[in-house]
Parts: C-alpha cells; sequence; structure tokens
C-alpha cells in the first residue's frame, strides 16, 4: 500500500476522536506538558500513545477524555468541538467513550459490589435502572470471563487479573465505541498479561471497539494497535501505521526505545 | 566456598500460612543467579530474609548462612555487622529507599561513614567517587539534591550507589529496574553488569520479567507459590523449559514479544 492511497483509505470516515494542535500547559510553570499535537481516532484504527515518563502520554489521554482542558487548540468528538459545559454532548461522549486505568486495585470501589460497580455507567447515563441493569451486567462480566455470581462479590475477593477484567466490563456495559486504556496491563503479570490482551483483541474484533491506549510496553502496543504515536517531552515525534513506526522507526527517539526492549536470549 | 547457602527456608505468616516453602539454593563468590516469578511467588520475602529484613510478625525457619554467618535467628547486633558488608540490596522502587528528608550526598555518607569510618574531606571525596562510580553526571550537584529533584533512572543510581558504598560481596537486586523506563532499565542492567563484574560481586538478581533477568545472569530459578519450580540456566530455560510453570511463563513471554517481530525481514 503506498501511503497516498493510506491516507485516503482513512479520510473518508469522520475520526471518532482528534486532537488539533493542542497544547496543555500549567499555570505558572514555563514548559507546556503538551505542545502541538494533533492526532486523529478513527473508527477502527486503534491508536497507541508511547513514550517514556514524563512524555506527557497520560496527559494526552486525559484531554481525549475531557477531564482536562487544552490552554491551546481543539479536541474534537465526533467532528464537533468537545464541551464540557454541553451536557447533551457530554452524555453522548460518555455513552461512547469510556476508560480503564492501570490499577486495578484503586480503580475499584472496595465497598461495592461487582454488580454495582459494573452497573455504575449505566445508571449514571441513564441508560437502565437497578432491575434492567442486571442482565446487562451480567453479559458484561461473562463477555470479559468472569463467572455469573461475580457480581455478588467484592472486589478484594478477585486477583489482579480479574479486577482488570472487572474494570474492562465497567468500561463496557454501555457498549462504548472507544475504550482509552491507561496502562491496562502493565501492573500484571506476565502469564495475566497475555490473557487481558487476549481480551482486548477479542472485544475490538468482536465488538468493534476501537483503543486508545498508553502504553509503554512495546510489544503490548504492537498486539493491538494499527497505529502508534510516540511522544517525547510533551510533542509527537512520529506517528504512523504500528507495523511502520516500530518495525522501521524514522526518528532516533523511537529506534532507541525499540532497541531498548530487552529480548528473550534465543 | 559458597557465599550464600539457603537450606530448607521457610518463611510463615503469624496466622500460619506458608509463603516461602522449603527453598535451598547456593551462591558462590562471584556467582549470579537470576530468581524468577510473578506476584506472591515469594521471591521478595526469600532475599528479604537473606538480610533479616522480614517484615514483623514473619518467622523463618530453616538455614540462611551468607559468608558464614546464620542469617535465621541472629540478633540485630548481629545482622547489622553482616548488612552493607556481606550483602546489600537495591529495591524496586527507589523514591521509597531514600529518605525525602534527607540530601543525596548525607544519606550516601552514611553507609560510608558507619561501615568504613571516613570523615571530612575524605568522606566527601569518597561521597562524590561512589556517585561517579555509578555514573551520575555531575556528582556535586547529584549530592546536594534532595531525592524527589533528580529523576526515577538517577535515583536507582543512588541506590545503587549505596547498595555498593561498603563493597558487599553480594548485591541483591529486588526488580530494580521495573519502574523504570525501557531505555533507562537498558542503561541500569549494563551499568549493574559492569559494576558487579569489576568488583567480581556476587548477585542475587529478582525479577518477574525473563528478558531481565537474562541481561545480567546465565543461572536462574523459578519460583512459584514460594516453591523452587526449577533451575537452570537462562538459556535453558528459555529454550527448553521441563516444568509446566516455567513454559507458561516462557510461552507468554514469547507471545508478547512476538508482536514486536515487524518488518523485521525485509
Amino acid at each position: 500500500m503506498t501511503p497516498v492511497l493510506e491516507t485516503r483509505a482513512l479520510e473518508t470516515t469522520t475520526p471518532v476522536l482528534e486532537l488539533d494542535d493542542v497544547a496543555l500547559s500549567y499555570r505558572g510553570s514555563a514548559a507546556p506538558v503538551v505542545r502541538d499535537v494533533s492526532l486523529t481516532v478513527r473508527a477502527g484504527h486503534s491508536l497507541a500513545l508511547v513514550g517514556e515518563s514524563g512524555a506527557g502520554k497520560t496527559t494526552l489521554l486525559r484531554l481525549l477524555l475531557g477531564l482536562a482542558r487544552p490552554t491551546a487548540g481543539t479536541v474534537r468528538f465526533d467532528g464537533e468541538p468537545l464541551a464540557l459545559r454541553d451536557r447533551e454532548q457530554m452524555r453522548r461522549f460518555r455513552r461512547g467513550v469510556q476508560c480503564v486505568f492501570q490499577d486495578p486495585y484503586s480503580s475499584l470501589d472496595p465497598r461495592r459490589r461487582v454488580g454495582a460497580i459494573v452497573a455504575e455507567p449505566l445508571r449514571s447515563l441513564g441508560i437502565a435502572d437497578r432491575r434492567t441493569a442486571a442482565p446487562k451486567v451480567a453479559e458484561a462480566l461473562e463477555r470479559v470471563g468472569l463467572p455469573a455470581d461475580a457480581a455478588r462479590r467484592y472486589p478484594h475477593e478477585f486477583s489482579g487479573g480479574q479486577r482488570q477484567r472487572i474494570a474492562i466490563a465497567r468500561a463496557t456495559v454501555c457498549e462504548p465505541r472507544v475504550l482509552l486504556a491507561d496502562e491496562p496491563v502493565s501492573a500484571l503479570d506476565v502469564t495475566t498479561r497475555v490473557k487481558i490482551v487476549d481480551l482486548l483483541a477479542e472485544l475490538k474484533q468482536e465488538r468493534g471497539l476501537t483503543l486508545v491506549m498508553v502504553s509503554h510496553d512495546l510489544s503490548v502496543v504492537a498486539s493491538l494497535c494499527e497505529r502508534t504515536a510516540v511522544l517525547e517531552r510533551g510533542g509527537v515525534v512520529e506517528q504512523g501505521d504500528t507495523a511502520r513506526v516500530l518495525g522501521d522507526p524514522a526518528h532516533p527517539y523511537t529506534r532507541r526505545l525499540v532497541d531498548s526492549v530487552p529480548r528473550l536470549p534465543g | 566456598m559458597t557465599l550464600l547457602d539457603i537450606r530448607g527456608l521457610t518463611v510463615r505468616t503469624a496466622d500460619g500460612r506458608t509463603l516461602v516453602d522449603d527453598l535451598s539454593l547456593t551462591l558462590g563468590p562471584g556467582e549470579r543467579l537470576g530468581v524468577i516469578g510473578e506476584s506472591g511467588s515469594g521471591k521478595s520475602l526469600t532475599t528479604l530474609a537473606v538480610l533479616g529484613l522480614l517484615p514483623e510478625g514473619m518467622t523463618a525457619t530453616g538455614s540462611v548462612e551468607l559468608a558464614g554467618t546464620q542469617i535465621v535467628g541472629a540478633t540485630e547486633k548481629r545482622l547489622t555487622t553482616v548488612r552493607g558488608r556481606d550483602a546489600a540490596i537495591v529495591f524496586q522502587e527507589p523514591l521509597t529507599a531514600l529518605d525525602p528528608l534527607m540530601r543525596v550526598g548525607r544519606q550516601l555518607a552514611e553507609p560510608l561513614r558507619g561501615k568504613r569510618r571516613l570523615t571530612g574531606g575524605a568522606l566527601k571525596r569518597a561521597v562524590a567517587e561512589a556517585l561517579e562510580q555509578v555514573r551520575l553526571p555531575e556528582p556535586d550537584r547529584i549530592a546536594r539534591a534532595f531525592p524527589h529533584e533528580i529523576s526515577g533512572g538517577q535515583r536507582q543510581r543512588v541506590a545503587l550507589a549505596m547498595a555498593l558504598a561498603c563493597e558487599p560481596k553480594l548485591l541483591i537486586a529486588d526488580e530494580p529496574t521495573t519502574a523504570l523506563d525501557v531505555s533507562v532499565q537498558a542503561e541500569m542492567l549494563a551499568l549493574i553488569d559492569t559494576l558487579v563484574r569489576e568488583r567480581e560481586m556476587a548477585v542475587l538478581f529478582v525479577s518477574h520479567d525473563l528478558a531481565v533477568v537474562a541481561k545480567v545472569t546465565d543461572r536462574a530459578l523459578v519460583m512459584k507459590d514460594g516453591r523452587a519450580v526449577e533451575e537452570g540456566t537462562v538459556e535453558r530455560l528459555v529454550r527448553a523449559p521441563r516444568e509446566e510453570y516455567t513454559k507458561a511463563l516462557v510461552t507468554s513471554a514469547r507471545r508478547l514479544e512476538s508482536a514486536l517481530d515487524l518488518r523485521s525481514a525485509p
């Protein structure tokens, strides 16, 4: 495929999420946390944001989630500028874009049963009440590979990998189009990590979910995302198809990242 | 002659749960051994038991002989003479290993003053040398800094300098690079390898990551649920694992890694 054709194929759909020349600086600090970042997230093209600590990955994710407001540039959802005060748009946004965090131990309320945790987006978005939520919750739990009785139990009764499944069930219960995930597997052991990567791949395949993932783990990125943007000190140094960016890096920083990954002997 | 001889080490909690179960391993002077395991495998407790640092409420039975000293049941006074001189440890998170209220130079001076009885100008020079050894740029600036003023990679170098300060015969490294960025990790692993070789020190290197362990040690022990599963050269463990658990570990690691083999062949 030539780059021109690739670009044309991509341009036929409106991006679900878009960052247009976005910057964010904190009051009083000289250097912006992110600067001049333009990214698009199109349905079916999962995007990875890679880079090292302090590169601005999580800040970009917060901007995409509407949790932070850019100091310059525009964040768009379905082509419209994201207006945090537009309640009707925010409802559509929350329904279409959900998120999963790194630490499954701190992202689940320990005092609530799993069923109530997973039902939360349904209730807050007014999609279902207590009664009508139950079958949707059961289906979401089943989809992530948890037993049906999980709904009656508490988060502490589950292992780290299972808790991350609960977090994914909560994020997918309202059938979002995009799942934003901040280091979704880096707190997990390698055998568990593989299983959660498989689960996310399955949700992509079967539910048409598009991932936007922050990760420092390039193998996870390569397993799940078609597109990759590499960040260094708040700016995008390189972006494109994952196979090209990680397989044949154009920027020296990307090359250094790829070369630093320790590989198994033999 | 063995430097570290662990026989039938068992660690139990106050309520009788067994966390390390009848573990045995030996390490000669200058030898290196990796300990591989996932969370809850008992690998970190094993390293803590070597220095008599088990958390309150946990008891060790069996035998841990370090440079001729029996650690199990030793008095705190006896342990103080062993720690730092016979074996020293570098932990995963350098921010918790360093005192946040003390300048880096003063922290590093403590072991140098205590064990090597240096004072005044000689002590100051020794601090600067120790920081240079771990390849920290501008050692004077770093010595004056508080831990939060330097980067994570620099903090871990300081922690390594502290561990090396008393020229121990054994360096214990417990996930020393897990909290670091991948390019910083690569530098840190190379640094540990070089420094340990120059000093002909033995290393006990604990990690959940096979590929990381392979960078530092040739031989490794796989642990699961407090027990030793399999021991051998890292290369053999990776190429021809004998136990089911080792197989699962290697397969998972390989699966993730294979995603990175993007267009490596033209």
